[in-house]
């Protein structure tokens, strides 16, 4: 379990990226800050390997204030993973994942063995493991990021953005990647993005940011959908436009669903019992149980 | 001291001397330069051509080249034009990679943008490629400028004429001014061309203002806070 | 061409090959001192670059003083440091050595700063000691333009080494300053022509070095020429 405390970060320059925050990670559960640029999702973020250290207040993993920890360590504890993947450029795929147990003192060779395998886990093919990280594609390197934030076996795994620069349909497929990798793993998931789809698709857990590090709403994705908390939250989440707003129309052959924009949404299969937008027991955003995507 | 109060018109006829051989290779180089580095930029084969050949004259010492050119060219080793050659050759030699470069750097989308709204070949290098590459190509000739000023002196051991005369008739008569003042008179030379060229670049490239620059830094800076 | 032949004869004349004045014993005098002067001026100004590098901190200092240093003629700083310190060797190490400072410097903190700051911020993320980014991750990746300020400052060195016969008998800038005083125009020229000859191989050394160490996956698309931007033609 993560913990923040009355966390307030003010930079050398003044801004307040952070403000009297408090927020509970659950264990073993994803939990997605979500805010546009300015929200200080990422500055949170980085507070819990201490790449940033709070003004005020305390982060703690597990009751532990992590403030009284060695960073350096802390961070060999930690999966880390990054919007451009950040992997060393002048190291092949095995040994940028290698990189932390060797650090760890894990020897070369066994470090190399446990890396592919790791390979396997994120579903990159082994014969990639001698490339350079130049010569992979984004989506392929993304992979190789997160195999890197798992190679030290963490309870926790850190993902700044780490889909945010690849292509639509790879994002799509890493998404359920990762939600494949987190049934599979367990790990507490901390994913920070500015794309609401993004986090209801793989949060189980959301906190809304608005700009300052102030929580809009924290909430399961159909709480927030079903109930904004405020004008904000509805608007950033656009419950009241767009796709998420869908509702029954007759065409004389039968009911359909459409958008707030008045497209073709899809039809609703299984009897309907309630007049929900969204099921109550919805899965996350737009794809309700029984709606077929278009 | 009293031995500078006592030559200043030594140091004021070297001062001449010196810019005498120093401003022509600056301004020859660059005219030179530009259609060489043009070259370089606009084909490959003439590119790993010219800037190996250019990359290799640069690796030439001075003194020998100095010696060595007379021979070659037909002037005399202590003649003004012997040096002004040499100096000219190491200013291409670090222009046109400049050039190179510069044209290099202007942007894809502003080069396929400008043949789109139909510049033609020739039209598009004046109007849009050398303008853009002017702060890079104002760069080069900068330090071109400096290094000219700064290693004309080398000529003075070869008995032509210029500031380094300082040098070697302080060292020779052992008076320290002497030398002190052909340093400090060297340093004041490259740094008035220095800023001349800096004017003349505000004149000709007014969008390179500092104004500009600033804009752009703290925009930059909101960047990076955000 | 008749000089050109007279260098030739030079070159090759028996009795320009023995004693204590043999081109041999002076083309290993001036390697030998460019080394040396290489190995000072490196001790004092990687550590240093590295520093700036990898902290970010007095860069604008660094680039003052290494600008400062470039300005000034090198004969300028030969003969007045000759003029200090006496006739001889010194003078020569103290001012090539000051010279050869602004390049390596200029090649060991630029290098670490045109490394992607995200690949720095992910090792520092996944639990890099600082020691270990600037030894695992910095100095691999910034070593294309270290080495390019080390080539700057090797050929600054063999050329102003040429220059500090001037003020000290040694190297083979001697040939050319003794031809010239003698009108010999073998001696001078010869003289000259193996400098250049020097100069060329050291250069085409260091574009051998670069391809070897150079780590793979970071070729592509890296500026790995640094002359340019940190240097002129002071030699």
């Amino acid at each position: 379990m993560i913990e923040f405390r009355s966390v307030t970060k003010r930079f050398a320059d003044g801004t307040v990226a952070v403000d009297n925050f408090n927020l509970v990670l659950p264990s073993r559960k994803t939990t997605v800050l979500v805010g546009t640029s300015g929200s200080g999702k990422t500055t949170l973020l980085r507070m819990i390997n201490r790449m940033v250290d709070p003004t005020s207040g305390t982060v703690e993993i597990d009751g532990a204030d992590i403030g009284t920890l060695e960073p350096v360590k802390l961070r060999r504890g930690i999966g880390y993973v990054m919007q451009n993947s950040g992997l060393l450029p002048h190291r092949k795929v095995i040994d940028n994942v290698a990189t932390v147990p060797m650090l760890r003192g894990l020897t070369r060779k066994k470090a190399r063995e446990d890396a592919l395998l790791l390979l396997d886990t994120v579903g990159l093919d082994r014969s990639l493991a001698d490339r350079y990280p130049s010569q992979l594609s984004g989506g392929q390197q993304q992979r190789v990021g997160v195999a890197r934030g798992l190679a030290v076996n963490p309870n926790i795994l850190l993902m700044d953005e780490p889909f945010g620069a690849v292509d639509p349909i790879v994002r799509a497929e890493l998404q359920q990647e990762l939600l494949r990798l987190q049934r599979e793993l367990d790990k507490t998931v901390v994913f920070v993005t500015h794309d609401i789809d993004e986090a209801f698709l793989l949060g189980d857990q959301v906190a809304i940011l608005r700009t300052g590090g102030k929580i809009a709403q924290v909430g399961t994705p159909a709480e927030i959908l079903a109930n904004p908390a405020d004008e904000f939250v509805a608007t950033f989440v656009g419950a009241e436009r767009g796709k998420r707003s869908l509702h029954l129309e007759n065409h004389g052959h039968g009911d359909v669903l459409v958008d707030g924009d008045g497209r073709l949404a899809g039809v609703l299969v299984g009897a309907p019992t309630t007049q929900d937008k969204a099921g109550p027991a919805s899965g996350p955003g737009a794809s309700a149980p029984g709606v077929e995507p278009r | 001291m009293t031995w500078v109060w006592s030559n200043l018109d030594f140091i004021w006829d070297r001062t001449l001397d010196h810019l005498l051989v120093s401003v022509p290779p600056i301004i020859l180089s660059f005219l030179i330069a530009v259609p060489l580095g043009w070259l370089a930029h606009r084909y490959r084969v003439s590119r790993g051509i010219i800037l190996t050949v250019v990359g290799l004259f640069y690796a030439v010492p001075s003194l020998p080249l100095f010696i060595v050119l007379p021979f070659i060219v037909g002037t005399s080793v202590r003649s003004p034009l012997n040096l002004i050659i040499a100096l000219t050759l190491y200013g291409v030699a670090l222009l046109v990679r400049v050039v190179a470069d510069g044209l290099e750097s202007v942007d894809r989308e502003v080069r396929q943008s400008a043949t789109a709204v139909g510049f033609s070949a020739r039209s598009q290098f004046w109007q849009v490629e050398l303008p853009l590459a002017g702060p890079v190509l104002l760069a080069g000739l900068r330090v071109v400028a400096v290094s000219t000023v700064s290693l004309a002196t080398v000529g003075a051991v070869i008995g032509a004429q210029s500031l380094g005369s300082l040098f070697t008739d302080g060292f020779q008569r052992g008076i320290q001014s002497e030398i002190m003042a052909g340093i400090v008179a060297t340093v004041a030379l490259a740094l008035i061309l220095d800023g001349i060229l800096v004017l003349l670049g505000r004149m000709i490239m007014p969008w390179t203002r500092p104004q500009a620059a600033v804009v752009r830094r703290a925009a930059e800076l909101k960047r990076v806070a955000a | 061409m008749n000089f050109f032949l007279d260098a030739l004869n030079w070159l090759v004349d028996p009795a320009n090959h023995v004693g204590d004045g043999a081109i041999g014993i002076r083309v290993v005098q001036h390697l030998g001192f460019t080394a040396v002067t290489l190995v000072f001026a490196s001790v004092i100004a990687i550590p240093i670059g590295f520093l700036i590098g990898h902290t970010g901190r007095g860069r604008g200092l660094a680039v003052a003083v290494s600008g400062a240093l470039r300005a000034i003629p090198t004969l300028g700083l030969l003969t007045i440091v000759a003029l200090w310190v006496g006739i001889g060797l010194d003078a020569p190490y103290v001012a090539l050595t000051v010279l050869a400072i602004p390049p390596i410097l200029a090649g060991a903190y630029t290098g670490f700063q045109a490394i992607d700051r995200t690949t720095v911020d992910a090792a520092r993320a996944v639990g890099m000691s600082e020691r270990q980014i600037v030894r695992l991750v910095e100095m691999p990746l910034g070593l294309p333009l270290l080495i390019g300020g080390l080539r700057s400052a090797t050929l600054q060195i063999v050329a102003t080494a040429t220059l500090a016969a001037y003020v000290a008998d040694f190297g083979l800038g001697r040939f050319l300053f003794t031809g010239l005083k003698t009108r010999d125009y073998g001696e001078m020229l010869g003289g000259s022509i193996l400098v250049i000859l020097l100069a060329l191989a050291l250069e085409g050394a260091f574009a051998l070095v670069r391809i070897l160490v150079v780590p793979r996956g970071v070729t592509a698309g890296r500026p790995t020429d640094i002359r340019v931007r940190s240097k002129g033609l002071t030699r």
